[in-house]
């Protein structure tokens, strides 16, 4: 397993789970190593069902979300799946201004997203 | 609403990536203190990043002989922010729109959509290089203090 700097990455049975080590995604540097990290899940070995819980991010900037639609893009195509959990009510509304509440799965917490995986 | 501002700065940044979030931190620090919070707060923080970020990288191209000049007043009620670069400037109208259904997974185009819906006014000058804001406080949040 590689080291992350921007990710907390676990595995529960066959899900990876991933929390954030940043509570400001905001850094164009570190965005761009959270993008690395993040590609480094899904390439190379067999795919897995992803859940990213946003428990810790309070912000986040619109080149974040960017890197996060380039991520949901590469783990459909490999066929595997995505969950969004604990999203906070402002994060949430970032999502929704942006509509994309219609891009990402998104549930209320690890549990609900397990239980679909 | 009063009109008298509790502070004001005037900065030229340089236009590096990630040269404007010390003057960002000072200005959050300073709305923190007279009692913004919550989505009002995070609206402020939202327009700072996007206007900022949208100066640095797409104005001015990270063209590091090239400023961007800003201003910003705050008060109790009320948030305002000039935001300046040295680039040919762009049409609000141009940007493409990244909601519609085929949009949703373009890359840009997010910022000026998330300043929009946060602040309570935005101006932009006839060549598209400049741009204002202003956030006026909803009225419930800023009585809760």
């Amino acid at each position: 397993m590689s080291t992350f700097r921007r990710l907390n990455v676990n595995e529960s049975g066959t899900v990876t789970v991933v929390t954030f080590a940043d509570s400001k995604i905001i850094n164009e540097d570190e965005i761009a190593e959270l993008g690395q990290e993040l590609y480094a899940l899904v390439e190379g070995g067999k795919p897995k069902s992803m859940v990213l819980n946003f428990g810790s991010v309070e912000f986040l900037s619109s080149a974040a979300l960017g890197k996060l639609i380039s991520f949901e893009k590469k783990v459909r195509q490999s066929k595997s799946k995505l969950i969004l959990t604990n999203i906070r009510p402002e994060i949430y509304e970032v999502f929704a201004i942006t509509k994309l509440t219609k891009l990402f799965t998104i549930k209320d917490d690890e549990a609900d997203a397990l239980a679909v995986l | 609403m009063s009109g008298n501002w509790a502070w004001s700065v005037e900065r030229q940044l340089a236009s590096k990536r990630g040269a404007h979030l010390p003057l960002m931190e000072e200005i959050l620090t300073q709305l923190e203190s007279l009692g913004w919070d919550g989505r009002d707060y995070f609206g402020v923080q939202m327009a700072l990043e996007e206007s900022l970020a949208n100066a640095i990288k797409h104005g001015n191209q990270c063209d590091e002989s090239k400023v961007v000049d800003v201003q910003c007043k705050v008060s109790a009620e009320r948030f305002w922010l000039r935001v300046e670069d040295e680039g040919e400037g762009f049409q609000p109208d141009h940007v493409a729109d990244c909601t519609s259904e085929e949009g949703l997974e373009k890359l840009g185009g997010r910022g000026m959509m998330l300043i929009e819906a946060y602040m309570t006014s935005i101006e932009h000058n006839e060549r598209g290089n400049c741009i204002t804001l202003e956030k006026v406080r909803d009225d419930d949040e800023a009585s809760e203090d």
